[in-house]
């Protein structure tokens, strides 16, 4: 803030540095910015992040308490079934629900409006909520793991194949589902109809995508609406990592399906970015 | 109308060459905020935002009636005008933020509709609505924006141009809203905008917050940031801009610097001639108001000849005129009228 300008002269034809010359800073770059922005914000609300993670917490404790016994006679407890379906929904909770609910925060509280003035593109702008959404679903599984090994005697993944299928999962359920929260995250009007609007078809999916039951014994109705969306396949792809082949009796398939649950989970991915690349707007939805 | 917009845009008679007298006024206006330098820009090179028949209705409702405005490089801009009178939807539609029904707009010399990020990188935006919450630091906030263009200032000095160094670490929410409007402005600066628009900047301000302000727009003028503000504030415009557009039921009823502004039609077109209208009482042609206390109470006369009349009253009374003002109207005065006008000319 010199002034440069002397008596006299035309200074103010002068401007300092343009920016014309200089290079834009690279989406992977402000991407970082993003996330990292994103993450201080989330982890600096505490009761934001107090709900957030001890709500499948508490949902693994009571489920421990309420379900004994084992699935069928496979000798595998309905404690180590649930974990699998308790994780997928608090994936689900973390991204899909807190992504849509953060995107309709930053439209209240003026920082899409200021984000517009800037040159920061929305692929970036997504890719941070992405990131949080990864860090957010990780910690998670590591607080819910944590809970199940140490207080209900769970077991973890038994081999480095399916620890790798828990990290694939996880990354492109993740994804999935944030991608998935943006794209209904920009309908919603405000922060205060966000929670339900978010939390509507999240609780609608949890009840029909096995996270409370056993998937194939719901009605075959619910199970064929339910393999549309992305958390069945979640939920069968970390079924597949916690456990044991014998258990394939109790899936519709009678496989894992990974190829495709990949494929479910690509083409939900590609599709929501598709619609939030259209449809997003740093205003809000109006006449303009 | 057409009276007026003649008077508001000084002809070249005004001065010698409008050249060089935008070029003498150029090192002073910031400080004086008087530059009578207002002649619209011949080329268009040197113009940062030239607007050429702007039109934006809602839902059948007209909020810019067709708009013409050329501000200069280096130019500060106020745009005046009552609530509704489609200074926000000018200004976001020069932004790029707002899409237009019809007319020409050019802003740094691209269309802002069709704007890419480049041209994005060359503007600042402090929006009107003020940032309500944050979790963020001061500086955290700053810097992160800062991290989006190609050539950000340094977040220190920034902080310390809107005056918020000592709160650099403090959380956005433990603000105040006079603190945050200065954190709004430093994310519109931050980016080191070539353009900077500025959608009632100090709203919610103490006075003493706005004199820095208005310091703190001077000095970035200095270095060569074009600035468009808009403003409830009469006085924020008369001390800041080069020149002022008073907007009024989306029309741009008057364009001219804030001294011109204040004048009337006898002042700016016979400013040598004092011998009509001598001592003249009201009327359109009056420009200053001479009151004194007198017997029977204060009485006052709107006259073109102030001096005379003054001289008049001091032969009559042979001694001290008690009470004796002499005002001429203000930049205040002249809006008020103008808008005014302009609703009145709406209503018929």
């Amino acid at each position: 803030m010199i002034a440069t300008s002397q008596p006299g002269q035309p200074a103010r034809l002068a401007p300092g540095r343009t920016a014309a010359g200089r290079r834009l800073p690279g989406i992977g770059r402000v991407s970082l910015v993003r996330g990292v922005v994103e993450i201080k914000q989330f982890a600096r609300q505490r009761e934001n992040v107090i709900f957030t993670f001890s709500l499948p917490i508490i949902l693994l404790l009571l489920f421990g308490q309420i379900f004994h016994g084992e699935v069928g006679n496979s000798g595998v407890s309905f404690r180590q079934y649930f974990i699998a379906g308790i994780i997928a929904s608090g994936l689900m909770s973390a991204t899909f629900v807190g992504v849509g609910v953060s995107i309709a925060a930053d439209r209240d509280d003026g920082a899409l409006i200021r984000l517009a003035g800037t040159p920061l593109q929305p692929a970036a702008y997504f890719a941070g909520k992405a990131i949080l959404a990864f860090v957010t679903a990780a910690l998670e599984v590591a607080a819910l793991l944590a809970v199940g090994v140490g207080f209900l005697g769970l077991h973890l993944p038994s081999t480095p194949g399916r620890w790798l299928t828990l990290a694939w999962v996880l990354v492109l359920g993740s994804a999935t589902c944030s991608m998935l929260g943006i794209a209904v995250g920009v309908l919603v009007r405000s922060t205060r109809s966000a929670f339900a609007t978010m939390n509507l078809p999240y609780l609608v999916l949890s009840f029909i995508s096995g996270v409370y039951f056993v998937f194939s014994r719901l009605p075959a109705g619910l199970q064929h609406i339910a393999a549309i969306f992305p958390l069945k396949w979640i939920c069968q792809g970390l079924r597949s990592a916690f456990l044991p082949d014998r258990l394939l009796v109790a899936e519709p398939a009678h496989s894992w399906e990974h190829g495709k649950i990949a494929l479910v989970l690509g083409i939900w991915l590609v599709a929501s970015l598709v619609v939030c690349v259209r449809t997003f707007r740093w205003h809000r939805q109006g006449d303009r | 109308m057409s009276a007026m917009a003649d008077m508001a845009v000084p002809t070249s008679q005004a001065g010698t060459t409008g050249q060089a007298r935008a070029t003498s006024q150029a090192g002073t206006s910031s400080q004086a905020g008087t530059s009578i330098r207002a002649a619209a820009p011949s080329e268009a090179a040197q113009c940062a935002i030239r607007v050429r028949g702007l039109r934006k209705q809602y839902q059948g409702a007209t909020a810019v009636a067709g708009i013409d405005l050329d501000i200069e490089r280096g130019e500060i801009f106020a745009l005046l005008g009552p609530n509704g009178a489609g200074k926000t939807t000018t200004i976001e539609i020069l932004e790029g933020h707002r899409r237009r029904d019809a007319g020409e707009v050019s802003v740094l010399g691209a269309d802002p509709a069709r704007a890419d990020r480049a041209w994005r990188a060359r503007i600042g935006v402090v929006p009107q609505t003020q940032t309500r919450t944050g979790e963020l630091t001061v500086r955290e906030m700053v810097s992160h924006f800062g991290a989006y263009f190609p050539d950000p200032r340094e977040t220190d000095k920034v902080l310390d141009a809107v005056g918020l160094s000592k709160q650099a670490g403090t959380r956005l929410r433990r603000l105040s809203g006079g603190q945050l409007r200065r954190v709004d402005v430093a994310v519109g600066i931050v980016g080191r905008p070539e353009l900077l628009f500025l959608d009632e900047p100090t709203t919610g301000f103490d006075p003493q917050a706005r004199r820095r302000f208005w310091d703190l727009i001077a000095g970035l003028a200095d270095d060569g940031t074009t600035i468009l503000l808009t403003t409830h504030y009469l006085d924020e415009a008369a001390t800041l801009a080069s020149r002022v557009g008073v907007l009024a039921g989306g029309r741009m009823v008057a364009v001219g610097t804030p001294a011109d502004l204040g004048r009337t039609d006898a002042d700016s077109t016979n400013d040598a001639d004092s011998t009509n209208a001598a001592g003249g009482t009201g009327g359109t042609d009056a420009t200053s108001t001479v009151s004194w206390r007198a017997a029977d109470g204060m009485r006052s006369v709107r006259t073109a000849t102030p001096t005379q009349c003054v001289l008049a009253l001091a032969r009559e009374a042979g001694t001290e005129i008690p009470g004796l003002t002499v005002t001429r109207p203000s930049l205040e005065d002249r809006y008020l009228e103008l808008i005014g006008a302009s609703e009145n000319g709406a209503e018929r």
